[in-house]
This record gives structure tokens, C-alpha cells and sequence, in this order.
């Protein structure tokens, strides 16, 4: 009996990822038959699930308030950027490039982690908030007295994703099927997310997962264990900036062009809401509020305006605007009903339905 | 006493708060083998003693020499490293982690895995994590809550929230075990068990510094003690002659050790 209720639910789990398989794969055909936009917003959707994960290494596990967490997917944009468009007239191929923006992204999570260590959540926040605006500014202004990011206008004409003659930017045919430039990034995406939902799974339960979570519950303890604090810190803050620079260079890659304005304190705080909102530390949470912090814009934005025209017969709110507020009073409520998030560990929640009693 | 005795020298330790002497010139000499008792009235600097040993707390002048080598002071990882374990007067546990999980905390200074062994699970990894599993869980036993294993920290009671200290402190191998107030809280029985339980860690070859305000339990287990008062150490020897200290019992006013 109980054999079989246990291999039943093995099955189950099989045919979850089965399920999910075949959704993942429908999605970009789906979203075709709205446009290509719609693909594009599912690509942005899988590369915000990539970054959220990336910074719930840093938040979710390590507990360190990063607000700054922008500037590496900067640092990795720009990496990507400068290295293959005409800018420089420099074309590396991706493999060289999104590992050296990585590399790079995590030599500046070092720099930014080490002398912060010391400090502790707002104090923390406040540093890192400062270095994401430092960054930025410094694209903004790096175009004189040499030229290097060309300033605001940002850097136009970046190269897709190329193996040999396959480009990623244009529409190609397998087997009969043809896929758009968006179809295939979408799928490259996939790809990186799935890897980074295995890193973060393999991390929880490790050596390294426990220590981090041991110095979120109790740094004194942790160290009295033997836990060397600052090198276990800097390790969360060297690999999470590691994720942001590879996304920065598939969402150059991607985009073919890229500014300062990308890289606002405001992404930031979207990337820090996803990973709070969905529910710090647990994967599946972070994965939905990605999804949703994404999405839900981009819904309001296309479902916004028509329905205005259709009940009032013309545009009486700036749908910008709306969505603005919609979104904020989404939020709000969230965290108000679900204070451990949309969808957190079981962990998580008693932890803070203790602290609230 | 010939060095290979000796496991822990304290040389003239200091460290003031302000204008509060918690330690002045504390020296003391811990050999191996024994249990070794620290006590004191309330506020003497008995866990401010902890605290610098274990590399909390800096102290301004002094320092320790333990298993033949000097410690680096403001360290506590490298203290851990090099063997001094303690546990916390005001029980420190992982709360929001099970009691086994607490005790593996313990393995992290002795194991090596690192970020691409826990990505890639290769073999060797495998290897370590379940030996980190199997030696946390004969530590649950050797402290007797193995049936509280996968309870949360938080969740244990309090003396089986002590005893998953000691079994953490115990999981970095440490040569010396220093316990601040393992009694307190608890009740004759449990006094009892950890009697048998300190004993037992002795016996199996770690020394043990002890704090504790039952007088009973201190005079019972130690070998040798030392009382610190206002910061000093005003008498150290065996318990027989410590109980008999008129400057003891002037500490303690004519208390519980008269
Ligand atoms: N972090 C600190 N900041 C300021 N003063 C401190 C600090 N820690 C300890 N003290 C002071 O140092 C003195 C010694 O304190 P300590 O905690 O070492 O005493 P104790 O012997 O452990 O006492 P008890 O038996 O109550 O635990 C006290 O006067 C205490 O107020
Ligand atoms: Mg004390």
C-alpha cells in the first residue's frame, strides 16, 4: 500500500517536470501568435528569473541586503558591449566574453564586498545603494576625456549570440520548424535558468548553504563554529554579482544596444522585490515573483489602454501611470496578506509568523 | 609542570568596558586532561574570560598561549580552528535549523567542500556530506537527544537545547571544551546527566573549562578551580582549599560556599 502511494508520488514529481517541460516549450509559439513582442517579454521574463536567482544567493541566503545588485548586470552589459559591436571595432565571440563579463562582475562584487562586510542590513543597503548609482554614473560619464561608453547615448549595433554562421539574432529553420531571433534567445534563456535553478538547489543543502544560512541566524554562533564570516560572506556577494554579469551580456547580446538608463536604482529594487515578493529563499517563490514582476506590467500595459478605450471611449488615465499604481498597490498588499511572500519555505513563514506574534 | 601538561595559559589578560574592569591581569594555566572550574559572583568577568579566549572580544593587554602557540586575538574562527570550543550562557543555537542540521554547522571546520564541489555532487563531495551526516548524528547520541534530530533548535527544550551545544561545540574536534553556565535553567535531573556528560567528554580526552553558579556541580566534577572577583583572580586550587579561601567566602558574602 504504502509502496505503492510512494512510487505514485514519484511519478508525480516526473510528470510535474513533464508538464513543466512542455510548457516551457509551447511558450514561445504560444506568445508568436501575439507578436513577437509577447516572446520578448517571456525572454525578459526567464532573464529576471536568472537574476532574481543570482541575488537570492546573496539575500535569500546570505542575508545581505543588496541594493546595488544592478551594477554587476552593468558591469556584464557593458563587458559584452564594448567587446563585440563596432564601438571599438572589437568582435569577440560570446564564450570569451560572457565569462570575462562574469569574471569581471564578481573581481567588482569583491571590491564592494570587502570593506562592507562589517556592516549589517540598512547600513549594508545604504553602501551597496550607493555603489549600483556609482556605476551607473560612471557609464553615464565614462565618453570624455577618451570615449569608452559613449555616455548617455549608450553603445548601438552590439553583436547577437553567434556560433560560426548561426546567429541568434535572425530566424533560422529546423526540421521544418522556424524559429525567430526571440524563439531562439528564448530558448538559450531556458537554458541558463535551468542551470542556475540547479546551482541554487545544489547550494541550499551543502557545506556552503549551511554556513550561510548558520551566519543569517546567528553570526556569533557561526563564528564560534569556526565559520571564517567574511570569506563565507564574500563567497554569497562574489557569486550572486557573477550571475548579474552574465545576464548582463545575454541582455546586451540581446537588445543590441545598451545605456545607462538601463541600470537604474530602480531595476535594482524591481530585482529585490521579485526575490521578496515571490519568497526569500525558496526557489519556486523566486521563480513566480520574477515571473509575475515582470509579466504583470507588461499585461497591464497592452490591457490597460483598450480597456480605457472600451468602457470610456477614450484614454482618461496615462497607462503608464496606472500601471505604476497598480503595480505599487500590488505590492503593498502582498506584503501585507503574505509577509513571507506570494510563495515562501515553509521555513521562512515560521520564521516570521514568529516574529510578528 | 612540564609543557606537554599544559594546554592553556592565560599570561596577565585585561579588558575593561569603559571604566569597568571586567578582567585585570587574569593568568591562570589549564593542563590537559582536566576539567577545570570558573567561578565567581555575578558580574566577575567570568564569560568576558570566554569571550576573549575565543577571539569575541579583543583584550587590551595580555594574551593566551594554547597548545604551545600564541592565539591571535580578535579571531574566533581561527580560535575554533586551532581547538577551543565553548558554548553560550545565553544558549546561541541555529533556531530555524533542525538539531541535526545545528551539529553539521559544527563539521564546516573540519570538512572542505566548497561552491563547485556542492554544484557539480562529485563523488568525493557525496562522500564528505554523508560522513558530516553520520558523524552529526553520533554526536545527537552522544549527547542523548538523537530523537530530537530533525526537530527545529528553537523548538527543543532547554536542556536538550544545551546538551545540541555541546554536541555542536564537540563537532569542530576541539581539544578544549569551554562551557559557560551549562546548568543553568535546568533541574536536579537534568543536572544529573550533564554531570555523567561532562564526565564522559573528559574521559574521552578533551579538557574542559567550566563556568557554573551550582556549587555543587563545580566542587563535584573539577579537578582544579579558579575564582575570579571584580575582574581578579583571587584563588585558584583544588575545590577543598577554594571552599576554605577567606577571600572567597568575602566574595561571595558568606553565600552558598561558606
Ligand atoms: N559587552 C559589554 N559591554 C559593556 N560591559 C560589559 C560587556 N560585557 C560585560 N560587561 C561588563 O563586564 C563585567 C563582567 O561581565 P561578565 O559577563 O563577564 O560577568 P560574569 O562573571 O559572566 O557574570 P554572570 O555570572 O552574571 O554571567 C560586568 O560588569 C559587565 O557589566
Ligand atoms: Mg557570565
Amino acid at each position: 500500500m504504502s509502496t505503492a502511494i510512494k512510487s505514485l508520488a514519484r511519478h508525480q514529481h516526473w510528470l510535474a517536470l513533464l508538464v513543466v517541460g512542455v510548457v516551457l516549450l509551447l511558450v514561445p509559439f504560444v506568445a508568436a501568435l501575439g507578436g513577437q513582442a509577447w516572446v520578448r517579454i517571456a525572454n525578459f521574463a526567464i532573464l529576471y528569473v536568472f537574476l532574481a536567482l543570482g541575488l537570492n544567493i546573496v539575500v535569500g541566503y546570505a542575508g545581505l541586503l543588496d541594493l546595488g545588485y544592478v551594477a554587476f548586470y552593468a558591469v556584464g552589459a557593458y563587458t559584452y558591449a564594448l567587446l563585440a559591436s563596432p564601438h571599438f571595432a572589437i568582435h569577440l565571440p560570446f564564450w570569451v566574453i560572457l565569462p570575462l563579463g562574469a569574471g569581471l562582475a564578481c573581481v567588482f562584487g569583491v571590491l564592494l564586498g570587502a570593506p562592507t562586510l562589517k556592516l549589517r542590513g540598512d547600513y549594508l543597503a545604504i553602501v551597496t545603494l550607493g555603489f549600483g548609482e556609482i556605476i551607473r554614473i560612471f557609464m553615464n560619464n565614462l565618453n570624455a576625456p577618451v570615449n569608452i561608453t559613449n555616455g548617455a547615448q549608450g553603445i548601438t549595433l552590439i553583436d547577437p549570440i553567434r556560433i560560426g554562421g548561426f546567429s541568434l539574432s535572425q530566424s533560422s529553420t529546423f526540421l521544418g520548424v522556424t524559429l525567430s531571433g526571440p524563439q531562439k534567445y528564448y530558448f538559450l534563456l531556458v537554458g541558463l535558468a535551468i542551470l542556475v535553478i540547479v546551482i541554487n538547489i545544489r547550494l541550499q543543502d551543502s557545506r556552503i548553504g549551511r554556513a550561510w544560512q548558520a551566519i543569517r541566524e546567528d553570526e556569533v554562533a557561526a563564528k564560534a563554529c569556526g565559520i571564517n564570516t567574511r570569506n563565507i560572506k564574500l563567497l554569497a556577494f562574489a557569486m550572486g554579482a557573477s550571475f548579474g554579469g552574465i545576464a548582463g551580456g545575454v541582455f546586451s547580446a540581446m537588445q543590441g544596444f545598451v545605456s545607462p538608463e538601463s541600470f537604474s536604482l530602480m531595476e535594482s529594487i524591481t530585482i529585490l522585490a521579485m526575490v521578496v515578493l515571490g519568497g526569500m529563499g525558496h526557489i519556486p517563490g523566486v521563480i513566480l515573483g520574477a515571473v509575475l514582476l515582470t509579466g504583470l506590467p507588461e499585461a497591464l500595459r497592452y490591457g490597460i489602454e483598450p480597456l480605457q478605450k472600451m468602457v470610456f471611449g477614450r484614454l482618461l488615465i496615462d497607462p503608464e501611470s496606472l500601471r505604476m499604481l497598480v503595480f505599487g498597490l500590488a505590492l503593498v498588499l502582498v506584503m501585507r496578506f503574505r509577509p513571507a511572500g506570494l510563495w515562501p519555505s515553509p521555513q521562512r513563514r515560521r520564521e516570521l509568523s514568529e516574529s510578528t506574534d | 609542570m612540564s609543557a606537554q601538561q599544559v594546554l592553556l595559559e592565560a599570561h596577565a589578560v585585561a579588558k575593561h568596558f569603559g571604566g569597568v574592569k571586567a578582567l585585570h591581569d587574569v593568568s591562570l594555566t589549564i593542563r590537559r586532561g582536566e576539567i577545570y572550574g570558573l567561578i565567581g559572583p555575578n558580574g566577575a568577568g567570568k564569560t568576558t574570560f570566554f569571550n576573549c579566549l575565543t577571539g569575541l572580544y579583543k583584550n587590551e593587554s595580555g594574551h593566551f598561549v594554547f597548545d604551545g602557540a600564541r592565539l591571535a586575538a580578535d579571531a574566533p574562527h581561527k580560535a575554533a580552528e586551532v581547538g577551543i570550543a565553548r558554548t553560550f550562557q545565553n544558549i546561541r543555537l541555529f533556531g530555524n535549523m533542525t538539531a541535526i542540521e545545528n551539529v553539521m554547522v559544527g563539521r564546516h571546520l573540519r570538512t572542505r567542500a566548497g561552491v563547485l564541489g556542492a554544484i557539480t555532487r562529485n563523488a568525493s563531495t557525496r562522500a564528505e556530506e554523508a560522513a558530516i551526516a553520520r558523524r552529526a548524528e553520533e554526536l545527537l547520541h552522544y549527547v542523548g537527544i538523537h530523537e530530537r534530530a530533525h526537530d527545529y533548535a528553537k523548538n527543543l527544550s532547554y536542556g536538550d537545547q544545551r546538551r545540541l551545544e555541546i554536541a555542536r561545540a564537540l563537532a569542530t574536534e576541539p581539544k578544549l571544551l569551554a562551557l559557560d553556565e551549562p546548568a543553568a535553567g535546568m533541574n536536579g535531573t537534568e543536572t544529573d546527566a550533564l554531570r555523567v556528560l561532562v564526565e564522559g567528554i573528559c574521559r574521552d580526552g578533551v579538557t574542559v573549562l567550566l563556568i557554573e553558579h551550582d556549587v555543587k556541580l563545580v566542587m563535584g566534577l573539577c579537578g582544579r578551580v579558579a575564582v575570579l572577583d571584580y575582574g581578579e583572580k583571587i584563588c585558584e586550587d583544588v575545590p577543598a582549599v577554594v571552599q576554605r579561601d577567606p577571600r572567597v567566602i568575602e566574595a561571595y558574602l558568606g553565600g552558598s560556599l561558606a
